[in-house]
């Protein structure tokens, strides 16, 4: 069984005008339907663009943001249904990890009692020293960085810091919204090692945010990827690079640059063009359709496409009207002007698999 | 597009004994730029500490490298755009034949406006916060163009657009603040095309931008280098965009560059053990999954003086005795172009089939 289950969650915020009256004008769909649920011992990534709602979603889970509608089931039971003692029981057992999780602490706090604090507030009966050692021993700082503060550590020890207080009480699903996004990039490969260790040594349940692809792939069993307020595509993580299926899918793998001019040269990019459309005012129809270089004049505009699964690929969920048609390659995307290749580099105009094959084989 | 014979120099001694030298002069020659900030009461910080970077028309230069490596303040400095007070700045910097180090403020804001644009970090930072978008703009146009106020609008408008934004003649009459810190981004690169510069220097222009805008900008930057012969200078952490533009890339470690090489053979054939550190501690999206990441060790704050040895060693898997003592000196490899400093580098790698 599922851990977590999240069922056609939306997270509406009312925009308000006026100083007297506070009328509410509008909605910020935040997010808007999304279904999810992530098996006890495994890893969910979730990434899309900024806006798109990652955060909201993490925290909606925590039943840190009112939810509008839908449920989030943890372990069986409604989150929305607790009050009181059993809610603080049940937040207990899930944990998150911030971007930069000590940037609003108090500097005057030692790490002791940083990591000591998460136990007293949940009644855990003190003195805490053994689980503190304990909890550096964890998360690999030495045990003198007790008495240190934060400010004293540079940024991948305070996300082990932050990460050796989300697991303080030993919960079972630890949310992560960007855990490495904020490191150099020569430590984010240290911390990314350090969450899959304790997920082995702890049977921890990830639900990983971040924008970053490459680091989402590698850490995740499974991905969604979300635009607008809702999940456009969830696939088995190694699934998802070898065979995207939703067209924006398509284009997020292909704008993300390798490190390898041989693969670089060699690809073949599908550009989308313009922004991420406001959430208080989504696209009608599918809501990727106006930057959507496999749009059709039927059906993209008007019908909201639901998520679903496609006959062939039964590791995959996807939400586009036309996936059938784009994996068999029957439709090809639409370069907008501004998004033409470069004759240099990105000449051919092979559809988005072809330049996968050359980058699998490295011969 | 690059010679492999023109890649950057430690010495001038070294440049003339590169054989078979055939292109024209780089535009832009940085020598031996080494910049020290001093403040009262606090230890000196050699923030650059003897850089020398050749850029030639039509040609793409990338600088990589930790946090604090110095990526930025070579270019600041080599813009003049430091100030004077509590920095000491040495070396020089050629552009088209004059030294901007030295040239008077005046003349030297005048080449800036003109024919050399920079895009920065922050973009909040080079931005008026009380102008509309689009009279910064049309301000450069008319200014530096000779535009007229129609045509340097619709000129902006076309500008906005390229960077993807849409709706451009509504978005002229924003201010900065009105918009997202993506969008402010890319006004700035739109007013940094403006000025239509012969050298273009971008410090990390896409690290705030969503994936699918930065690859937009990419493309365009791409094109700007190849249609209209601009020399870029493009600062980045991503080793991707690296492998894609640039033609010719330099590592930086600790204040100096501690390899540089045409980016074919920097990524085929890294030697510097930061170089392979890095190359090995990020995900590839199309690596098989389950290869484990192998992280640098250590932290960015574990380093030496260039003075008592490799600043790198502390936190280097390589590091023997010659490491420490002196500090490793800049030298070519069998391929002229590629640049090393380190006395006991990765062995080459064995090339398949
Ligand atoms: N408290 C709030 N009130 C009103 N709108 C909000 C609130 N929190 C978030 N939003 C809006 O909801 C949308 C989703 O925001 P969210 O922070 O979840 O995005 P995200 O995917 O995490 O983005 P990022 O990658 O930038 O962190 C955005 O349009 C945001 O402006
Ligand atoms: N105005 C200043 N006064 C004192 N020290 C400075 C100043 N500006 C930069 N430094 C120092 O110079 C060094 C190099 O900084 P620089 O901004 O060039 O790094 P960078 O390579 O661009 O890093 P990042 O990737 O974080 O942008 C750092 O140690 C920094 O703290
Ligand atoms: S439904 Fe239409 S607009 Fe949406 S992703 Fe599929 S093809 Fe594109
Ligand atoms: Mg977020
Ligand atoms: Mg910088």
């Amino acid at each position: 069984m599922s851990l977590l289950e999240v069922r056609g969650l939306k997270v509406h915020f009312p925009i308000k005008k006026g100083i007297v009256l506070d009328r509410t004008v509008g909605q910020v769909r935040a997010v808007d339907g999304v279904d999810l649920s992530v098996e006890k011992g495994r890893t969910l990534g979730v990434v899309g663009e900024s806006g798109c709602g990652k955060s909201t979603l993490g925290r909606a889970v925590l039943q840190l943001e009112p939810i509008t509608a839908g449920t989030v089931v943890f372990d069986g039971e409604d989150l929305s249904r607790l009050r009181g003692s059993a809610l603080r029981a049940m937040r207990r057992r899930m944990q998150m990890v911030f971007q930069d999780p000590l940037a609003s602490l108090d500097p005057r706090q030692s790490v002791a009692s940083v990591l000591a604090e998460p136990l007293r507030t949940h009644g855990v009966k003190g003195p805490y020293e053994k689980r503190v050692r304990e909890l550096l021993d964890l998360v690999g700082l030495p045990g003198s960085a007790a008495n240190r503060f934060p400010h004293e550590f540079s940024g991948g020890q305070r996300q082990r810091i932050g990460i050796a207080r989300a697991i303080a009480l030993n919960p079972e699903l630890i949310i992560a919204d960007e855990p490495v996004s904020a490191l150099d990039v020569s430590i984010q490969a240290q911390v990314v090692n350090l969450l899959e260790e304790l997920q082995e040594r702890l049977g921890l349940t990830y639900l990983v945010i971040a924008h970053d692809l490459a680091v989402v792939r590698h850490i995740s069993d499974d991905v969604a990827v979300m635009y607008l307020g809702s999940v456009v595509e969830i696939a088995r993580a190694d699934e998802l690079y070898a065979r995207p299926l939703h067209p924006y899918t398509i284009a997020l793998l292909s704008a993300i640059p390798i490190p390898d001019p041989e693969v670089e040269d060699r690809r073949e990019r599908v550009l989308l063009t313009g922004e991420l459309p406001s959430a208080a005012n989504p696209p009608p129809g599918c809501r990727f359709h106006s930057r959507c270089p496999f749009r059709q004049p039927t059906r993209c505009a008007d019908e909201v496409p639901a998520l679903r699964v496609l006959e062939g690929f039964p590791g995959s969920q996807v939400a586009c009207h036309f996936a059938e048609q784009i994996a068999a390659r029957e439709l090809k995307p639409v370069h907008a002007e501004a998004a033409e290749p470069a004759a240099t580099a990105h000449g051919t105009d092979t559809p988005p698999d072809s330049r996968r094959s050359s980058a699998g084989s490295p011969s | 597009m690059t010679d492999p014979s023109a890649g950057p120099l430690t010495t001038t001694s070294v440049r003339e004994a590169v054989p078979g030298q055939v292109r024209a002069e780089p535009l832009l020659k940085i020598r031996d730029l080494t910049v020290t900030f001093a403040s009262r009461g606090r230890a000196a910080v050699r923030a650059v500490d003897g850089v020398n970077l050749d850029v030639a028309a039509g040609s793409t230069v990338g600088i990589v490298g930790e946090s604090g490596s110095g990526k930025s303040v070579t270019s600041l400095a080599a813009m003049g755009l430091l100030g004077r007070r509590g920095v000491e700045i040495r070396g020089s910097v050629d552009f088209d034949g004059s030294d901007l180090l030295h040239m008077p403020e005046q003349e030297l804001r005048a080449v800036r406006g003109r024919e050399i644009a920079m895009i920065f970090q922050d973009p909040m930072s080079s931005l008026n916060p009380v102008l509309t978008v689009g009279r910064q703009i049309t301000e450069i146009l008319v200014r530096h163009r000779g535009l007229s106020g129609r045509q340097a609008r619709d000129r902006a408008a076309e500008l906005l657009q390229s960077v993807g934004i849409g709706d451009s003649l509504r978005r002229l009459k924003s201010f900065p603040h009105q918009l997202s810190g993506g969008m402010r981004q890319r006004v700035m690169i739109a007013m940094a095309l403006a000025c239509e510069p012969r050298l273009l220097i971008a410090d990390e222009p896409t690290t705030a931008l969503d994936v699918t805008i930065s690859a937009q900008i990419l493309e365009l930057l791409r094109r700007l280098v190849a249609d209209t012969q601009t020399a870029l200078v493009l600062i980045t952490h991503d080793l991707g965009v690296v492998a894609g533009l640039c033609d010719t890339v330099h590592v930086m470690y600790s204040g100096r560059i501690v390899e540089s090489a045409p980016r074919r053979p920097l990524f085929a054939d890294p030697r510097h053990p930061y170089t392979t550190g890095l190359l090995a501690s990020v995900p590839r999206l199309d690596a098989p999954r389950g290869v484990p990441l192998l992280p640098i060790p250590g932290s960015p704050s574990d380093t030496l003086p260039w003075a008592r040895g490799c600043a790198f060693s502390p936190r280097c898997t390589r590091q023997v005795d010659a490491c420490l003592g002196a500090p490793p000196v800049l030298e070519p490899l069998a391929l002229p172009s590629h640049l090393l400093r380190c006395v006991n580098p990765v062995p080459p790698r064995k090339h398949l089939g």
